[in-house]
């Protein structure tokens, strides 16, 4: 594939969305294209977008699943607001996405598709290709399907397969347009139809005459390149939230030198945490597929109280089912991982949108006073420390940790840094081993003075036999006791035993350090808060940001930090849960901006409303 | 076998015993802390996990390790215990309320997998913490608090669902006869995988006489089947009543004099099991005890265990770990 003749053009920043019908591999083919982007040394960030079902009719907008991803020379912190290159594989992709493109956008269509029967699908009754209403965008005709087949003619395979390879067809254009190294595609889709030769030679085939297309065709005239981001040194690789998830759990499990037992329910988005897990068994990890969410989190609270680190991953109706099974593990004071991936509610809501509305629930969602610590990660690769992270907590405070990833973070991805293990905290714990008490008796509730935690006796070990359960336990002894101011006691030492867990402060982002303003945000929104504060900047207009990891308990100098501004603004996918909380606490008057939508911000719509709390108070 | 030289005095807590005075989880307490020394474990290896009901509080009567956990989860919890744990002897401690109604989905799932847990119900037929409504396990038409005009809802039958899980160890015995429960939990200690007990158990307060017919010596020869291993099953106080397999019919039936069947634990088809557990209905008229079903199948335990075992990998953990994580299409920045 050579370089070609055509004039190339620098460009900073690119953002493109693949959109297609759910068959259409869609996911796939922006996973290469970002792949490819990430060899290159750009700064990347995606956002997939896919339907529930997994194959609504097709041809039709419930069944559109699209890819965006946004790459650039410098570091980025989202995956874009709004695509400059739209690839339509049908009527349908077309008409769902394009209210987001700006004027100018191009568009690559697949023009096989638009028959008079697809069109009339999405209800249009004339071609959008032909009545003039694209008229405000650069649009490329191309017969993706049918240059597809015709390339792969003398391949012998059925025509649906070489149909099937239409989608590496536009990746081939694509990474034409954008100059991308195509190599580890190419070992991508060696490895992928390694039992089917004859499809990896079509499917190369299929990029190739992509390629080949862009480089002959007068409709592109131009080529174009975006040079390697400028950033830290090291190793990299592209990561998904979930992925990064699960190699933390990893991590969590070889720095603690325990066995990591993991308890899961099937549920999106958050299963591919199980699935990546079950491969890891070389670490001593065990994964158990229960067969509801409770028995999921029971195993994993049972593993625990035999010295495993216990671990259970769900999203929001998961958390609802574990609840009372998470206030057990208040009770009993054992170490325990609960990994909530949030999705779109109440009830199933939208099982593959983002939204941050758990957090009401992972706060308070318990019966009787039942305080627990709370964190979230702000990126994809960010899902990697939060997870250990939740470890180091649990495991030294003997406490549940509620880990709040959510669609965005999980399934979004980004370039990462990798770390190497030895850099990474130790999580070493050490059990009880020798009766505590001074009569050589064993005290499973006898506190460490500094973390309050009880001391972890795991069956096996002779002369600590001792009983626990859910009943209110006496001081020291754990014995059943109903004793008022025993309980009363033991409320408030739980309660501070979690209002003492040792978490960071806050930082706070102030580059002109003139900010009147600041936004306060937790969790995913970190990538469209902190790009909406850059553009302010740079128009001069000064903001400051500080982002929370810590929900549970909250950082020690938040209330300095928040009486050090003016106004406070918390922008949420929620209606206002963190909001509340600031409110209550620290009686600052927020002020909340939510969005429920089921995606995440734009910085755009930040920026503005931003701008306007800047300008006009 | 190890002798530990313990005694049934090394398996009572400091605690003090709070079941009503005449209740039957007094005799079924008396009965496993006798019989614990003879399995030769330490008490340091041997972990109660119960769930919620009166029977729930028996791990805290108990000198071993135990976690007496909430309403019906003893069994997933207990799962995860074994599966990471296999180095341990795990009792589950459970009601009929506890392990057929809020539980149901957690023992059937723990029978299937085969997980080595030792599951023992105690079964009364009633809901006694909660003061008296009725239970799976109560007949139909059961007058109680709940149920003024009697309960519309037909029985469990405790032995057939766990039978329908292809249980590989079920059991029935009765708190008042010392001698057969604890011969029937030597069984169940023995078996390796899921041993499934039903320990018929009196409630003086709320349910009281509810196994009278089988118990009363005046009654219960008509009406006990005592099954043992290799035996014929017969019964009756002259020995007038066998069980026979009719010819060119399903399951079995109970009729006088004629061929019995002779008992076979080792039966691989849980259809055998499951039809002389359907000899007992709620009105007890015929009702065997003893070890229906005693066969091997690989463990959970087992499997879990040798899957970890085959993947385990020499070096450092630590080195592993950066392998991992560079595992993918990497890039590096100078």
């Amino acid at each position: 594939m050579s370089a070609g003749a055509k004039r190339v053009e620098q460009l900073d920043r690119v953002v493109i969305r693949f959109a297609g019908d759910s068959g259409d591999g869609m996911q796939l083919t922006g996973d290469r294209f970002t792949s490819e982007t990430a060899q290159l040394g750009n700064d990347i960030s995606t956002l997939p977008n896919f339907p529930a079902e997994i194959r609504a009719p097709a041809g039709t907008l419930p069944g559109v699943s699209s890819f965006q991803v946004h790459f650039a020379d410098y570091d980025i912190l989202t995956p874009g607001d709004a695509p400059n290159v739209l690839v339509a594989m049908n009527p349908a992709a077309l008409k769902a996405n394009l209210a987001d493109l700006p004027a100018g956008a191009d568009i690559i269509v697949n023009t096989d598709e638009f028959t008079k029967r697809s069109l009339a699908k999405v209800g249009w009754a004339t071609s959008p290709l032909e009545d003039g209403s694209l008229g405000e965008f650069a649009v490329h005709p191309v017969a993706l399907t049918s240059m597809t087949v015709g390339a792969l003619a003398d391949h012998g395979i059925s025509k649906k397969d070489a149909e099937r390879a239409k989608n590496m067809f536009a990746l081939g254009l694509l990474s034409w347009m954008y100059s991308r190294p195509f190599e580890s595609t190419i070992r991508f889709l060696e490895r992928k139809f390694a039992k089917r030769p004859e499809l990896v030679a079509a499917n190369k085939a299929a990029f190739q005459a992509g390629w080949n297309f862009g480089e002959t065709t007068e409709d592109f005239a131009v080529r174009y390149e975006v040079k390697p981001a400028k950033m830290r040194p090291g190793t990299y690789r592209n990561i998904t939230g979930n992925q990064a998830l699960a190699l933390g759990l990893v991590a969590a499990a070889v720095r603690s030198k325990l066995p990591l037992f993991l308890g899961a329910y099937p549920i999106t988005p958050a299963s591919d945490i199980l699935h990546e897990l079950s491969k890891h068994k070389k670490f001593g990890i065990t994964t158990m597929q229960a067969e509801d969410e409770i028995a999921a989190i029971g195993a994993a609270l049972g593993a625990s109280y035999g010295g495993a680190l216990g671990v259970t991953t769900t999203s929001g109706p998961g958390v609802a089912l574990k609840g009372e099974t998470i206030s057990l593990a208040i009770a009993l004071e054992l170490p325990l991982v609960v990994v909530d991936v949030q999705r779109a509610g109440p009830s199933t809501g939208m099982p593959t949108k983002t939204e941050q509305a758990d957090l009401n629930m992972a706060l308070f969602g318990r019966h009787g006073e039942a305080p627990l610590a709370v964190i979230a990660p702000k990126s994809p690769s960010d899902c990697f420390h939060a997870a250990i992270e939740a470890a180091r907590i649990a495991l030294t405070y003997r406490t549940p940790v509620i880990l709040l990833s959510d669609n965005y973070v999980a399934n979004g991805s980004e370039p990462w840094l990798l770390p190497s293990s030895s850099e990474l905290p130790d999580l070493s714990v050490e059990f009880a081993t020798a009766p505590n008490g001074e009569d050589g008796r064993f005290l499973p509730y006898l506190r460490d003075p500094e973390t309050l935690a009880r001391p972890w006796a795991i069956p096996g070990t002779p002369g600590l036999e001792h009983r626990i359960g859910g009943l209110e336990k006496a001081d020291k002894t754990g014995d059943i006791s109903y004793d008022p101011a025993n309980h009363e006691f033991m409320v408030r030492t739980r309660a501070a035993r979690i209002e003492a867990i040792d978490v960071p402060d806050v930082e706070v982002e102030d580059a002109d350090e003139a900010a009147r303003v600041l936004v306060l945000g937790w969790g995913s929104t970190y990538g469209p808060i902190g790009a909406a504060c850059r553009a302010l900047r740079q128009r001069g207009l000064p903001i400051a940001q500080a982002h929370l990891r810590h929900l549970s308990p909250l950082p020690a100098n938040l209330g300095e930090v928040l009486r050090a501004y003016d106004k406070v603004v918390v922008p949420e996918m929620n209606l206002g849960q963190l909001a509340q909380v600031i409110r209550a606490r620290y009686l600052v008057d927020v002020l909340p901006f939510n969005q429920v939508s089921g995606l995440p911000f734009t910085a755009a719509t930040l920026e503005n409303m931003l701008e306007d709390v800047v300008k006009n108070g | 076998m190890v002798d530990l030289k313990l005694t049934a005095k090394d398996f009572k807590s400091d605690q003090e015993v709070r079941w009503c005075p005449g209740c039957g989880d007094y005799a079924i307490l008396a009965a496993v802390q006798g019989f614990m020394p003879e399995l030769g474990i330490p008490r340091e290896n041997i972990v109660f996990v119960s769930g919620i009901g009166c029977s729930s509080r028996f791990p805290y009567y108990m000198n071993t390790y135990g976690m007496h956990s909430i309403h019906g989860r003893a069994p997933a919890i207990a799962t995860g215990l074994s599966a990471s744990r296999p180095d341990l002897s795990v009792w589950v401690v459970t009601g009929d309320g506890d392990a057929l109604s809020i539980g149901g989905n957690h023992l059937i799932h723990a029978l299937r997998r085969n997980v080595n847990l030792k599951i023992l119900l105690f079964n009364n037929r009633i809901y006694g913490l909660t003061k008296g409504q009725y239970s799976p396990t109560s007949e139909l038409g059961k007058i109680t608090k709940s149920t003024p005009a009697g309960s519309a809802d037909s029985p469990f039958n405790p032995l057939s669902l766990a039978l329908g899980a292809e249980a590989t160890f079920v059991a029935r015995t009765i708190d008042s006869d010392r001698k057969h429960l604890q011969s029937v939990l030597r069984a169940a200690a023995d078996h390796q995988g899921s041993a499934f007990v039903e320990i018929y158990q009196n409630c003086n307060i709320f349910n009281d006489g509810a196994f009278e017919l089988i118990k009363d010596a005046s009654s219960r020869d008509d009406h006990l089947i005592r099954l043992e291993h290799g035996q014929p099953v017969t019964f009756g106080a002259d020995n007038q009543f066998s069980v026979v397999h009719p010819a060119g019919g399903f399951g079995l039936k109970v009729q006088e004099g004629g061929e019995a069947i002779v008992h076979d634990t080792s039966v691989d088809d849980p259809a055998y099991a499951f039809a002389l557990s359907r000899l007992s209905g709620s009105d007890l008229g015929t009702t065997p005890i003893g070890v229906f079903r005693d066969v091997q199948r690989p463990t959970y335990d087992e499997l879990i265990a040798k899957q970890l075992n085959d993947a385990r990998a020499d070096g450092s953990p630590d080195q592993m770990l950066d392998d991992l994580l560079n595992a993918a299409d990497t890039w590096t920045i100078l």
